[in-house]
């Protein structure tokens, strides 16, 4: 795991012209580059090779239900904010199999699957994708049962961490205390300076993984000045955000307002289509599916994501407990911002906005969370 | 120990255009595994050659929209033990139900030269509405897989791995950005059963339904935003008027929009 940002982290200026570097690196050392690059017209992260693969020059404007890329007034390489997905994809798979089992004789043999975990580096990690990651570090590591595949891309994984230049339209991570600045969890990160020609990245370095690619680019010496800017950058997006997270006291307001009409009123706008789940970087839930072959000689067992807004996500003997739209969202929402916190000792939102962009009807996280502020009474 | 039984499959036309029969015959890699297990006893459309029921399964292709098949319906439920609907029209009625609720004989008279030779019903209705169905697979078409998931599931007594939920949730698997929320296109995908793979979506192009609601679909919250996106009511109810039509939310939802 990468070590504890400090004070005695170093430091250097890598200028835009040598960008390059760093995707040539991380390639020396193997590792599998995925970075942003734009495709459907929105920003999505994929396998890259070359900065000109990068989002150059490109923006978005996000509100409720509503993502457009845009073009900058500058040659911006990280000028855009999140996109649909998260790195979520990449450390835990969206479908992928278990086991397979044989029949032979009159018993059978079950064989794990053993495709070795690629090798990653992640360019571009958001201060609330860090904090997602390590949240999801607890959930699939840290605990008492282990996610082996989640474990190994995790182990291997390098993160190129992105500080904020500016806040995306529906980014709310200063209140949950999750960003735009990322002071630990990755290897190295990057501050972007737009200065027309003078264009160039102050490159921190977070682990001894870090220390080792940095030693491969050319920087130059970066001075206190260079940091104390880079710090203004992200404090200047902090002050940029729109929206706000009502924190303090949350927990207690939603688990005490379980009968709040609140969730029939949010539940005539939900399409329970599982969208906010799905892109969201922190949500976890897995189901299994068991496929048998015609023959029924072999067997194998898949995982694949699964959402609390579907009916089956529930299912018990008999039937499913949560049929009520209502009953879905409820307890998406206040897992999410209150259940989290006694599993897991924090929230399970990092403010990245992304559920109430790509919810298709906007409804917002922080709206909702804000109608159970004051006395339960909306 | 006596040989194991192979179990029987009939596959049976009702109205319909023919193309979830070709699914099954589409399953080029899978149809000979699949007939080295399971006899295929009754297919017209792929042999002429018959095998008298009772089937142990039938796939049922088509709605019912003439006495006859009406009466027929009921010959193929005496004869199936497991009978499976498979595509839109066998399930909701398909497109012909646009039909339904309309002037049949203003329709016949003119199309048909002679109307007179035309013995048909008012309605295109489901095969649910006619016998008890067991399963129902959906689709405009079936998807191939997903059938053949179905009858590796009948083979080996367990349930079939077939989701109700909402198309986003393949969409977003996939990686996809939502069309609506990037590009503003209308999209029927997060009221819209799952099992495509989201393909329109894929392709930059909203879905079209194909294979009816969703579990717990909610119509209204969908076309607010529809019409948010600049839908004309009657673009909406074009939207929620093709192959499930007669899908109660699909057909609720539509009548809705009546300008
Ligand atoms: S709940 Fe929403 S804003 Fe919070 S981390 Fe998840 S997707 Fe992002
Ligand atoms: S909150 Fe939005 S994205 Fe989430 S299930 Fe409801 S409609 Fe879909």
């Amino acid at each position: 795991m990468p070590a504890t940002n400090d004070a005695s982290t170093k430091a250097g200026l890598l200028r835009r012209a040598d960008l390059q570097s760093l995707i040539d690196a991380l390639q020396r050392n193997d590792y599998r580059v995925i970075g942003p690059t734009v495709r459907d017209a929105t920003v999505v992260y994929d396998e890259i090779a070359m900065v000109d693969e990068m989002p150059i020059g490109r923006g978005d404007n996000q509100d409720g239900g509503h993502y457009r890329l845009t073009d900058r007034a500058d040659d911006a390489v990280f000028g855009y904010t999140n996109g649909v997905q998260s790195w979520r994809r990449y450390l835990f798979q969206p479908r992928r199999t278990l086991w397979r089992a044989k029949r032979e004789a009159r018993d059978f043999v079950v064989e794990p699957e053993t495709e070795p975990a690629p090798k990653q580096a992640f360019i571009g990690v958001r201060a609330c994708e860090l904090h997602a990651i390590e949240i999801q570090d607890k959930v699939f590591v840290d605990g008492t049962y282990t996610d082996p595949d989640y474990q190994s891309r995790r182990a291997t994984a390098f993160l190129v961490a992105v500080n904020c230049g500016s806040a995306g339209g529906t980014c709310f991570c200063s209140s949950t205390d999750t960003g735009p600045r990322s002071e630990s969890g990755f290897d190295l990160s990057l501050t972007e300076f737009l200065d027309g020609a003078d264009h160039a990245f102050l490159v921190e370095v977070g682990s001894e993984r870090g220390a080792e690619i940095a030693a491969d680019l050319p920087l130059e010496a970066a001075t206190g000045a260079d940091r104390q800017r880079a710090r203004a950058i992200t404090e200047e997006t902090a002050a940029s955000m729109g929206r706000t997270m009502p924190v303090d006291g949350l927990k207690d307001r939603l688990q005490q307002s379980l009968e709040h009409p609140r969730w029939q009123q949010v539940a005539d706008r939900c399409l329970a289509c599982s969208n906010c789940t799905m892109v969201c970087p922190t949500c976890f839930c897995s189901t299994t599916e068991d496929y048998t072959d015609i023959t029924g000689q072999t067997a194998e067992r898949q995982q694949r994501w699964d959402s609390c807004f579907a009916l089956d996500h529930s299912y018990l003997h008999g039937g499913s407990v949560r049929t009520s739209t209502a009953a879905r969202y409820r307890q998406w929402m206040t897992h999410k911002l209150a259940g989290w916190i006694d599993q897991f000792d924090v929230s399970g939102c990092v403010g990245c906005g992304r559920c109430i962009t790509w919810c298709p009807v906007g409804i917002d996280i922080t709206e909702e969370a804000a109608a159970f502020s004051g006395d339960g009474v909306e | 120990m006596a040989a194991k039984r192979r179990p029987k499959l009939a596959v049976w036309k009702f109205a319909s255009c023919d193309g979830c029969q070709l699914s099954l015959l589409d399953c080029e890699d899978e149809l000979l595994a699949v007939a080295g297990e399971i006899e295929i006893a009754y297919f017209m459309e792929a042999t002429r050659a018959v095998v008298r029921g009772p089937y142990d399964i039938s796939l049922v292709e088509g709605s019912i929209t003439t006495p006859h098949d009406a009466e027929r319906i009921h010959q193929v439920r005496r004869q199936s033990k497991f009978l499976v609907t498979i595509g839109a029209c066998a399930t909701a009625g398909g497109i012909q139900a646009l039909r339904n609720g309309r002037d049949v004989d203003q329709f016949m008279s003119i199309v048909y030269a002679r109307p007179d030779y035309i013995d048909t019903l008012p309605t295109s209705t489901p095969i649910s509405e006619h016998v008890k169905v067991d399963f129902e697979l959906r689709g405009c078409p079936i998807d191939k897989m997903q059938l053949v998931e179905l009858i590796c599931a009948f083979a080996g007594g367990r349930k079939p791995m077939i989701p109700t939920h909402s198309t986003c949730m393949e969409c977003k698997m996939r990686g996809n950005a939502c069309v609506m929320v990037a590009h503003g296109t209308p999209c029927l995908g997060p009221v819209t059963h799952d099992g495509c793979g989201a393909l329109c979506p894929s392709y930059d192009r909203g879905c079209f339904g194909c294979f009816g609601p969703a579990e717990t679909a909610n119509m209204s919250a969908l076309t607010g935003q529809l019409s948010e996106l600049g839908l004309e009511s009657r673009n909406i109810q074009r939207l929620l008027r093709t192959f499930n039509t007669n899908a109660g939310p699909f057909r609720e939802e539509s009548s809705r929009h009546d300008s």
